[in-house]
């Protein structure tokens, strides 16, 4: 036999109970050639073509799935900037765009759909301010659509006028779908470095350097690391590494494989692979578990950076062998709702907001899918995010912020959102005022290490 | 389909009958077994083969599906799976 027994029980054994998937084949789809100064001209316009493009994605994706029997959680979609396409429209209002948005994703059958973003780095245009403007209203009348502002890089520096806007909006969005929990912020991410070619969720567009149909691959497979992690005897840190980077090699390989096959059925590019590990909320599927593997009583104790520097790095290094194109986030995510350790560690009170900031200093993305008191000033949100991009800036890195000050709710509550989106224990913020530093507004310049030609 | 090659996984209790069980199915769908291997590991029947197919109309989710129900009725957990899965996790 030309592939060996034990390869072939270590790939059902990895599906079976260490949770292997690809967590998410995305076709990226230009939206540049709908433009139209009538807005309901425009919205068929995109209508027509986010349906014609993908109407095969989901069917597709599944034969691809059945016949190498690797699960492929999640099929998305992720258009153009649409602050970038409505721009040329008449109205001001774009949230019919964002409605017809999710009737195209309703239609095709898809998960998400991403790409009601804009880029405001250095400033606005009117387009940026009607699509931020449109945010609220967009995200409490849909289901699936995904928005997406990119406020700093570390070209530009941290606009901190959208940094200061940005807090109010993540409020406003809240209250706007309070009655879910304010689980419209789950689908709202502030990036510094946003990566064009992104296909996870909430954070994905299609950049403007793409071509007009292209297919990521997400992979994932914490379950899959950690199994490999504790299976080690008595390792040292540098055996631990080279079976994180092993494993990975293998995660990415199943991804690449499909991603090629999907891209070659429905006669896109393929894009890239991103190379990160994406928690759920299994038992087991979990970074957080991963981290205590390696031998930390609880997440969020000292150490904690240590090691995930050493987890993110493995898996870039393993992965990257195992893929001819890497890209979008690729690195080993955090999202504490969505990660069953993660959420243990916040009750037990050993993982805090200042913990998590420090983390995403060595790993993609950011702080994801973080409650905090619904009485939370916007004014305090848009300081954790000034912070966060100030991370990502320094570092040449992307960071993001997902963040739910869930109305009514208080440290110690949980706040659930269910599925893949998971239950988010409310985290203490610190007290004091930051209202006087985002009043202040203006852009906080390039940082030195920009200045590379 | 670039590759006509998979791998059909059969794990359970071993019991009489589960090569016979399976293999008609195969031979019902004309798949033709190019290697067979199969061991007991921690208890459990573990058989592994690489089949191949040649005919033009073969339908693959079918197959799948009557492999599944197959092997459920006498309590083994079948797979079917395209080789390359494998290939590609594993080499380079």
């Amino acid at each position: 036999m030309l592939i060996h027994p034990e390869e072939i029980m270590e790939t059902i054994q990895m599906v079976r109970s260490e949770h292997l998937d690809i967590r998410t084949i995305t076709m990226g789809i230009n939206l540049r050639d709908c433009v139209h100064p009538d807005i309901d001209i425009f919205n068929k316009n995109i209508y027509n073509k986010i349906t014609h493009c993908a109407r095969d994605l989901v069917n597709t994706t599944e034969e691809v799935e059945n016949l190498y029997g690797i699960p492929i959680i999640n099929k998305r979609i992720s258009v153009t900037p649409i602050a970038v396409v409505a721009e040329g429209c008449i109205s001001t209002d774009y949230t019919s765009i964002a409605q017809t948005l999710d009737r195209a994703a309703e239609d095709v059958n898809i998960d998400f759909i991403g790409g009601f973003s804009a880029l405001v780095h250095k400033g606005f245009t009117p387009g940026d301010l009607n699509l931020i403007n449109s945010i609220p209203g967009s995200l409490a009348s849909t289901e699936k659509v995904c928005a997406s502002i990119n406020v700093a890089t570390t070209r530009a520096g941290i606009n901190m006028d959208a940094v200061a806007m940005m807090g109010k909006i993540i409020k406003e969005t809240a209250e706007r779908t309070r009655t879910n929990n304010g689980i419209g912020c789950a689908k709202l991410v502030v990036f510094a470095n946003a990566p064009e070619d992104n296909p996870f969720m909430a954070g994905a567009f299609h950049g403007i350097g793409e071509p007009d149909r292209v297919i990521n691959v997400g992979v994932s497979g914490p379950g899959v690391v950690n199994s490999a992690v504790r299976d080690l005897d008595d390792p040292d840190l540098g055996d631990i590494a080279e079976a994180i980077k092993k494993t990975a090699f293998k995660i990415t390989r199943m991804g690449e494989m499909a991603g090629r096959e999907v891209s070659r059925r429905l006669d896109a590019e393929f894009g890239v692979v991103d190379l990160s590990l994406a928690p759920t909320p299994e038992i087991g599927d979990s970074v957080a578990a991963i981290l205590e593997a390696m031998g930390l009583e609880s997440c969020g104790t000292h150490g904690t950076t240590a090691a995930l520097a050493l987890l993110n790095d493995a898996v870039k290094k393993g992965g990257a062998m195992a893929s001819s194109y890497v890209g979008g986030l690729s690195g080993a995510f955090i999202p504490v709702s969505e990660d069953a350790g993660m959420i243990k560690a916040v009750e037990r009170g050993s993982l805090n907001l200042d913990k998590l900031e420090a983390m995403t200093s060595v790993c993609s993305v950011g702080l994801d899918m973080v409650a905090v008191p619904g009485n939370t000033s916007a004014s305090t949100i848009s300081a954790i995010i000034a912070d966060e991009m100030a991370i990502g800036v320094i570092n040449r890195k992307t960071t993001a912020v997902r963040l739910i000050p869930a109305p009514g709710k208080d440290v110690g509550d949980l706040v659930e959102f269910g599925g893949l989106l998971g239950t988010a224990p409310v985290m203490r913020t610190h007290p004091y005022s930051s209202e006087e530093f985002i009043q202040r507004g203006g852009r906080i310049p390039a940082p030195i290490q920009a200045l590379t030609n | 389909m670039r590759s006509n090659r998979f791998i059909i996984t059969v794990i359970g209790v071993d019991k009489v009958g589960i090569v016979a069980n399976t293999t008609k199915i195969m031979a019902d769908f004309s798949v033709n077994i190019v290697d067979i291997s199969q061991t007991i590991m921690e208890d459990l029947f573990t058989m592994i083969m690489l089949v191949e197919v040649n005919d033009e109309h073969f339908n693959l989710s079918a197959f799948q599906q009557a492999m599944k129900e197959g092997g459920e009725a006498i309590g083994v957990e079948v797979t079917v799976h395209q080789e390359d899965a494998f290939r590609f996790m594993h080499r380079i």
